[in-house]
């Protein structure tokens, strides 16, 4: 008699670790140490399937190195096409700066939690940028631009370190054209800097908002999200009305691994983009 | 000898040895048997085959940092409380491999880890360890993702659950609401008295699995010594954690001076996010060949007390112990509450037994209500 369950295979279980494989089809130099990395899927079913929300994030696998968490900058309404700006920052990420057009990764995702740009609806949108923390916001701004009169006013306030630091500079002239406020800043001037000089934060003095009627939108440090908050909530913007995109240690994006915790929230799941009134406790806490 | 078997739900009594026939039955059914053994100064699970690996007369002082066996004469199989081990580790397994990758024509090629899990029973799982299992349960199977690999492990087992006859220093779960007696989840749930086994039927396999046993239906002296054995069990239990309002009183807390305190005593070790039965956090390791043709992912269990554990671009995002150690407790005893609906904490005292330095977070939390600091 055999009353124990019988096998079952594995492969009738999705596994979600599991990544797609893909193709670098296109390598562009964004800044120094920053490239944006399109990404194709070998499977046409994959790929034709595939579709994100602004604001979520793949986990991106070079074999043998390892994954890690990046953001999908690219246009959401061409999702055939998966773009990643990616900064070479630690061992895996320095690892993808030396692959090529042609040479492959896995892929898998998308994650988390979007940026609401439903919330924005008819309303003002205050999208404040720092370094890298622009890549995350890009798929909100294509999606603004391709309905923008379903928005009132749109603001980025866009820093970097340097004039050459900022990302995406060929494209301000037509985000500008389809009707979106512009204002820069940089910490450290070059010869040819004729704009601002200074933290992204005090970009907010160059704005006026209607409290009641503005969404505040930020990626960038923690620092600067802090700063960029205590300004919002100094113009008595609501704490509902603000969202920012956290990051955090990643091993699985999917709640198991347990490393991108915040409180309560699972960064991966929850996150990466959460509203300012919920993580209020937890936010700037030390070490936390 | 035909003999029916007893319903779901009913009570029957085995003498000792036919624990045995409950055994091979099993093993005749296809299960491999796990339960507790002594080995290397501690009981432990591991493959058992017979009544003989049980630990019999084997008893435990517990206290803060504080494990020893002790043999007694007492001739009971099941009264040597927990060890170190939990069945943690046969379903979300220490070290998991989760795919490797293979470099064919220029092309990367994906191989799941298609590992067949036998089938087994689970041997004397305290109350405790079982609402344990549960709680693993919601992190892996209940949102919108489920792992395939705890799923496979978790859906071919047979609980023979055991309610504990006697309580260990370190044990709280009266505190947690999880013990000592087991209430729901299992195939068989015994209690031991001197002479026999009362096994609760708690399902058709459990049922199933009495075959031949020479069961009788208990009587209500039975149950009576049964319920008795419990009670001694609940009674013995000095350790207490109030759960009041504990998620809000630690959030509102996490700039207390506890935390400092405790920071000067934990090493940071992590041996209490190892033995604890529910701690699930993970990290993966890649490897690959010279050629870097051939790559594997293995998932290995982590612990928020390693200083990289929260290691982003350009720091740590807890790089003290003081940070490390809220982070654990405040996730264990609060934010576990928020995230999965239940605590983090079933209140099987391991992590104050194998803590080297024997901090004991009911005592933590203790000093944390008593000094609210905001």
């Amino acid at each position: 008699m055999s009353l124990a369950p019988t096998p079952v295979e594995m492969h009738i279980l999705p596994d979600p670790m599991l990544p797609y494989p893909a193709v670098i089809e296109d390598i562009q130099s964004e800044a120094y140490g920053i490239s944006t990395f399109s990404l194709v899927f070998t499977d046409p079913a994959k790929a034709s399937t595939y579709h994100f929300l602004p604001g979520q994030f793949n986990m991106i696998l070079l074999p043998g190195f390892g994954e890690v968490a990046i953001s999908i900058s690219s246009n959401p309404s061409l999702p055939k096409v998966v773009g990643h700006t990616i900064r070479y920052a630690g061992s895996v990420t320095r690892a993808l700066g030396r692959l090529k057009v042609g040479d492959m990764l896995g892929i898998r995702g998308p994650y988390g939690s979007a940026w609401p740009l439903e919330r924005a609806l008819a309303k003002n949108l205050v999208i404040v940028t720092g370094g890298i923390g622009l890549a995350p916001l890009r798929p909100a701004i294509y999606g603004i631009l391709r309905h923008r009169e379903d928005y009132g006013r749109v603001v980025l306030l866009y820093g970097a370190r340097t004039p050459a630091d900022l990302l995406y500079t060929e494209e301000f002239a037509s985000w500008q054209a389809g009707g979106i406020e512009l204002h820069t800043t940089v910490d450290l001037a070059d010869e040819n800097w004729q704009g601002q000089v200074g933290v992204v934060p005090a970009l907010f003095y160059r704005i006026r908002v209607d409290p009641k009627q503005t969404l505040v939108m930020t990626c960038g440090p923690e620092i600067m999200m802090r700063f960029v908050i205590y300004e919002a909530l100094a113009r008595r913007i609501p704490k509902e009305s603000i969202f920012l995109s956290m990051e955090r240690n990643m091993k699985c994006a999917i709640g198991f691994c347990g490393h991108c915790q915040f409180g309560p929230t699972f960064i991966c799941k929850d996150g990466p983009v959460l509203n300012y009134a919920a993580i209020e406790p937890f936010f700037g806490k030390e070490d936390f | 000898m035909a003999q029916d078997l007893p319903r779901i739900t009913a009570n029957v009594v085995i003498p000792k040895p036919s624990l045995q026939k409950v055994f091979d039955n099993l093993r005749a059914s296809g299960f491999g048997l796990i339960g507790p053994t002594v080995r290397d100064g501690a009981v432990v699970l591991d493959e058992i085959s017979s009544l003989e690996d049980l630990p019999l007369g084997w008893m435990a002082d517990q206290a803060p940092g504080h494990y020893r066996l002790k043999q007694t004469h007492h001739p009971e199989y099941f009264f040597y409380g927990v060890g170190p081990d939990s069945w943690k580790k046969f379903l979300h397994v220490p070290q998991l491999k989760l795919y490797s990758v293979e470099k064919t024509d220029g092309k990367w090629v994906f191989k799941p880890n298609y590992d067949v899990i036998p089938p087994r029973a689970f041997i004397g799982v305290r109350a405790c360890d079982l609402s344990a299992i549960g709680v693993q349960d919601r992190v892996f199977l209940s949102g919108e993702f489920h792992d395939p690999h705890y799923m496979r492990r978790r859906e071919r087992i047979f609980i023979l659950a055991a309610n504990c006859g006697r309580a260990y220093s370190t044990c709280f779960c009266t505190s947690m609401k999880t013990g000592p007696k087991v209430t729901a989840g299992f195939d068989l749930a015994l209690t031991e008295l001197p002479n026999a086994f009362v096994l609760e039927v708690g399902s058709e396999m459990g049922s199933e699995m009495l075959r031949d046993t020479s069961w009788e239906p208990a009587t209500a002296f039975d149950l009576g010594r049964a319920a008795q054995s419990v009670q001694n069990a609940e009674r013995e239990i000095e350790r207490q954690l109030s759960t009041d309002d504990l998620p809000k009183m630690l959030y509102d807390n996490l700039e207390h001076s506890r935390w400092d305190d405790v920071a000067t005593r934990c090493l940071s070790c992590g041996n209490c996010t190892q033995v604890c039965p529910t701690c699930f956090c993970v990290t993966v390791q890649d490897t690959s060949n010279l050629k870097g043709t051939l790559a594997e992912r293995t998932r290995l269990w982590d612990s928020c007390y390693v200083r990289e554990f929260s290691h982003v671009h350009g720091g740590n995002i807890r790089p003290t112990i003081r940070s490390r150690y809220r982070q654990w407790l405040t996730h264990k005893l609060a934010s576990w509450i928020d995230q999965f609906g239940t605590s983090g904490c079933v209140g099987c005292g391991r992590c104050i037994t194998w803590c080297p330095v024997g901090i004991d977070l009911t005592e933590e939390v203790k000093a944390i209500r008593e000094k609210v600091q905001r």
